[in-house]
């Protein structure tokens, strides 16, 4: 078992004092930014990624700076589950399926319950996510070492198509949300030319737009102008966990069992296939319920039900890097904004990084099963102070978040213009949100888009101008079929309920 | 007769056929740009302007159809998008924020954040002064340190610091 080998070395490198450090120091911002509203996993990572730039100038530092911010990623998983429960207020989209039974389980008094139920069931849908990652990435990145520039192209179709094709939202919402990512990332330098385009020739856009400032606007300022909507005071259930409410929790969790199964397997799949936790979280909320005996009782506060979203949202938040490090693809906007992380450290994520960087692919995959077991000790033991942070006015947390989200949108490039275009992405991620335009396909379009043009020209170039390069071997005929399948989707479904309903 | 603040500020159908069209708008840029450029092909195949030539149209496509299905919002789903009450809490936050970083390369990200902070909670919170001044004053001097100390990030400062050879 040569997976197992490497993943001990990983284990090696990992446990270092340093690294431990720093892995608790993530998962405990992590959870805040889950708690604070504003603030989530995309754009509190964007925020801390500048700072991790001198960190990963050391030797292994790399793998400490991916620690630290993976860690990030998991805290804040971990953290939304807490508002959701105690406040009714999703911390993180992902978790708005856990408001429907995890609130009615707080009122009831069950508070301690529903978050050791849900701390417990994330805990286990990132296990299944994360040993799915260290044997199956390998054996994708092997294959994936084959892939030239059409089959490289192709992945990237299938990445955004799978957004039409699953998005909860309009597709021509997805598709004009998705195009404009496009359109902003192609501003700047022509990445095979080298030529400048669409600057107008504005000094200002010669860089192009960075997609870490287009992060902390549209999810950083949109969301905090979306919570002021609602008001400015949150009222919550209190809670405290003790022993006895976890270990009486944890007797009734193996019930659940088959649901669990089900909800890993939905998230790892909607993870890996660029469909995000959230669908992944309502998606398994439905299928538990259809399927659970005591389904007609959802949404009044059912332990299962709060098990369901939770395990597939970290099922599917974890297995969603398993394209990032195998295939340079990343399935969410926090996986892109780690992409960007790589990127900005020097490494070139892909295939080749199973190769050539050996120690810090084992490293992160290590890392990710103590992050999590890390993870679930530190919410359990802590969650009264997470729910403190929630009372502290608005008022007071309002200004400092957007002070931090103007630090972090400055830092990106030293650039005072980026702290305005924060404030521009702020309002379009407002509207955007209320206007039910997803945000995640434009965040993921920004990012790729270099790596997806580049491939695209690369591939017409090869095949002087013919787009059956496309279909000329069964892999990348596959992978684009597969494709045009998920674009379509919206229509197919569309003509069999038409054809149901006519019946 | 809707009570004070509930009323709406604008409908639905407003902000759709107002996004739609600001997407139309960027989609047309884009493909003035591009066509600038040169979108077709040439000896060395697609030239710059090729693949934000196509990105550019489906923009302007997608947001016509968003446009149109805007225009068929009407009686009951044409709730209220943002009503006046709820308007004017997002606005009490944008100004300033707006104001903030305008500020930012004029007196330094240090200054306007205590300013931004301080009025901020003077205004919405209504604390007494001495919470405000404590709390504003206190959060910039913790990012001083974390930022320009610990993490030697040099951020934007201004003339505050420059008296106080800061910088």
């Amino acid at each position: 078992m040569l997976e197992i080998q490497s993943l001990l070395g990983g284990f090696l490198v990992v446990l270092t004092w340093k690294n431990l450090a720093f892995m608790f120091v993530g998962i405990l911002l992590g959870v805040i930014i889950g708690v604070l509203p504003g603030l989530g996993a995309a754009n509190g990572v964007a925020i801390l990624l500048p700072l991790t730039f001198s960190l990963a100038q050391q030797p292994g530092g790399t793998t400490t700076a991916i620690i630290l911010l993976s860690c990030i990623y998991w805290g804040a998983l971990f953290g939304g589950a807490i508002t959701s429960i105690l406040f009714n207020i999703p911390g993180e989209p992902w978790s708005v399926a856990t408001t429907f039974d995890g609130f009615p389980l707080a009122q009831k008094g069950r508070a301690g319950a529903a978050l050791t139920a849900a701390f417990t069931s994330s805990f286990f849908g990132a296990l299944v996510g994360v040993l799915i990652i260290t044997f199956l990435s390998p054996v994708i990145a092997q294959f994936a070492l084959e892939f030239g520039a059409p089959e490289f192209f192709s992945v990237y179709l299938l990445t955004f198509c799978a957004f039409i094709g699953m998005s909860k939202e309009p597709p021509f919402k997805t598709l004009a949300s998705m195009m404009t990512g496009f359109a902003l990332a192609a501003v700047g330098t022509d990445p095979v030319t080298g030529t400048l385009r669409l600057t107008f020739g504005t000094e200002r856009l010669l860089t192009g737009f960075d997609f870490l400032v287009a992060v902390i606007g549209l999810f950083g300022i949109g969301e905090i102008l979306l919570t002021l909507e609602e008001g400015l005071e949150f009222k919550g259930a209190s809670a405290r966990i003790d022993m006895k409410v976890v270990l009486t929790t944890w007797k009734e969790l193996p019930r659940y069992w088959a649901t669990s199964l089900r909800s890993a397997a939905v998230g790892c799949f909607m993870g890996i296939v660029p469909g995000g936790a959230t669908p992944a979280s309502f998606m398994s909320y439905g299928i538990a319920r259809r399927f659970s005996r005591t389904g007609d009782k959802f949404g009044t506060g059912e332990v299962e039900a709060v098990v369901a979203p939770e395990t597939a949202a970290h099922a599917a938040g974890t297995s969603a890097l398993l394209p990032m490090i195998t295939l340079g693809v990343p399935g969410s906007p926090t996986a892109a904004v780690l992409l960007g992380g790589l990127l900005i450290w020097g490494l070139q994520p892909g295939p080749l990084l199973f190769v050539e960087q050996k120690d810090f692919v084992w490293g992160l995959i290590a890392s990710m099963y103590l992050g999590n077991i890390a993870g679930l000790v530190v919410v359990l033991t802590c969650v009264p102070l997470f729910a403190a942070i929630m009372r502290i006015p608005f008022a007071v947390i309002a200004p400092i978040i957007v002070f931090i989200c103007a630090i972090g949108a400055y830092t990106v490039n030293n650039a005072l213009f980026d702290v305005w275009m924060m404030v521009v992405f702020g309002v379009a991620g407002y509207m955007f949100k209320k206007l039910s335009y997803p945000l995640a396909p434009m965040v993921l379009a920004l990012v790729l888009g270099h790596a997806a043009e580049s491939s695209f020209r690369q591939a017409m170039l090869f095949s002087q101008g013919h787009i059956a390069v496309f279909f000329s071997n069964g892999l990348v005929g596959t992978l684009t079929g597969l494709a045009l399948l998920l674009l379509l989707w919206p229509l197919v479904s569309l003509v069999i309920s038409r054809v149901r309903s006519a019946r | 007769m809707a009570e004070e603040g509930e009323r709406a500020a604008f409908s639905v159908r407003t902000a759709e056929l107002i996004v739609a069209a600001a997407f139309f708008l960027l989609g047309a840029i884009v493909i003035y740009g591009s066509v600038r450029l040169g979108a077709k092909w040439d000896a060395n195949g697609p030239q710059p302007g090729y693949f934000p030539f196509y990105v550019g149209l489906i923009i302007c496509i997608s947001s016509m159809i968003n446009f149109a299905r805007g225009l068929r919002i009407r009686g009951e789903r044409n709730t209220s998008f943002v009503s006046t009450g709820a308007l004017r809490q997002v606005l009490s936050v944008l100004v300033p924020t707006a104001v903030f970083a305008a500020l930012v390369g004029w007196l330094g990200i240090y200054v306007s954040g205590t300013l931004f902070i301080g009025l901020f909670m003077r205004w919405l919170g209504k604390y007494a002064w001495w919470k405000v001044a404590l709390i504003a004053v206190g959060t910039s001097v913790a990012f001083f340190f974390i930022f320009e100390v610990w993490f030697l990030v040099p951020l934007p400062k201004g003339p505050l610091e420059a008296l106080l050879h800061l910088d």
